[in-house]
């Protein structure tokens, strides 16, 4: 059973158990799914420093800090007890175009090319920590949500502001995939 | 515009707890730390927390996480469709609200940013706590980052078009 866990999961199984997150929170407590927010209560919680945008009851919204705690530990339990012993199995026409730009690990999730903390303070550190990150937290705030508040959630409801989100989404990472990473890699 | 501008704060929460009764005690929200749990195992074993995954979809050369993400949107608007059919209450017994999220520019402004940002680290929000708990603990470093980002928009969100 462990082991047969331990593999990766197709999309298949991976895509409609995600898909069941949205009814799971629902009904646990009418929950809409959305995880960007936690970034808000934390900002809220810690750092409100007098902002309009941080003054609100960020305590009724504690139970979203404790699914990113969830999180946390699900990530854990699927990197220890599940872990899957074989290296990531991606497209030969992907590695060969990351490959190009000098990317030469194709074992781990995240190649450590690029991601580690040996990195953090390099130039590549800062663009894909520092500014990567801050583009995340900047830009799903703005956007009102990210890939699970908008793409999962927003989709599933028929939401028209999540469809144009979602579409954004993808062109920003069309422009970075395509346009800056060949800039930032080299 | 300013009205405008304050119902976008109140619902710029994507995730609005909706729910009357009041959640008390460690119990009560054992079930949220359960259901992030079992989410964050998900986002691990689907590969999804996974830059490389994430590269694959923007270069068109794989269907891995457009069936992950195009079979949950299936299943999400099935459940949603089978809760409003057969009227299921929540725990508490309340009536299940699906908070509307109105459009407004910030979608795609906001959307591009973010979706430059997704293509750098290879995670949105869910992920990057995926990844901090499965070892990449320098991870942090662009949580952290994310956190300052979410901070900065706080601060200066009534200076952009929404």
């Amino acid at each position: 059973m462990l082991q047969w866990l331990s593999q990766p999961w197709p999309w298949y199984v991976a895509g409609p158990l995600i898909g069941l997150t949205v009814p799971l929170l629902l009904l646990l407590g009418n929950k809409q799914f959305g995880i960007s927010s936690s970034l808000r209560h934390v900002c809220a919680a810690c750092f409100p420093a007098g902002i309009d945008f941080f003054k609100y009851d960020w305590k009724h919204e504690i139970w979203n800090l404790v699914f990113v705690a969830g999180l946390f530990l699900g990530g854990l339990l699927a990197a220890t007890l599940l872990k899957n012993p074989e290296p990531i199995q991606i497209a030969d026409a992907t590695k060969l175009a990351l490959s190009e730009l000098g990317v030469q690990d194709f074992q781990h999730l995240l190649p450590s090319d690029i991601f580690g903390w040996e990195h953090i303070l390099s130039a590549k550190g800062i663009v894909f920590f520092i500014l990567g990150g801050f583009l995340v937290g900047f830009g799903t705030r703005y956007a009102g949500g990210c890939t699970s508040g908008h793409s999962i959630m927003g989709l599933s409801t028929f939401q028209l502001s999540s469809l144009v989100a979602t579409i954004f989404f993808m062109v920003g990472g069309f422009i970075t995939t395509h346009l800056l990473l060949p800039l930032f890699l080299n | 515009m300013l009205k405008a501008q304050d119902e976008f704060i109140e619902q710029a929460c994507d995730a609005p707890n909706s729910q009357i009764k009041q959640e008390k005690g460690v119990a009560a929200y054992l079930k949220y730390l359960f259901a992030g749990l079992f989410f964050g195992v998900i986002l691990v074993k689907g590969e999804i927390i996974s830059w490389l995954r994430i590269q694959e979809m923007f270069r068109f050369q794989s269907f891995h996480m457009y069936g992950v993400i195009g079979s949950a949107i299936v299943v999400g608007a099935i459940s949603v469709w089978v809760i409003r059919k057969f009227n299921v209450k929540t725990l508490a017994g309340e009536e299940v609200v699906i908070v509307k999220k109105p459009f407004q520019w910030g979608n795609v402004w906001g959307g591009l940013l973010f979706g430059l940002g997704w293509g750098i680290t290879g995670a949105c929000p869910g992920p990057l706590f995926a990844q901090i708990g499965s070892g990449s603990t320098f991870v942090i470093v662009t949580l952290l980052s994310a956190i300052a980002g979410t901070w900065t928009y706080g601060k200066f969100y009534k200076k952009l078009p929404h």
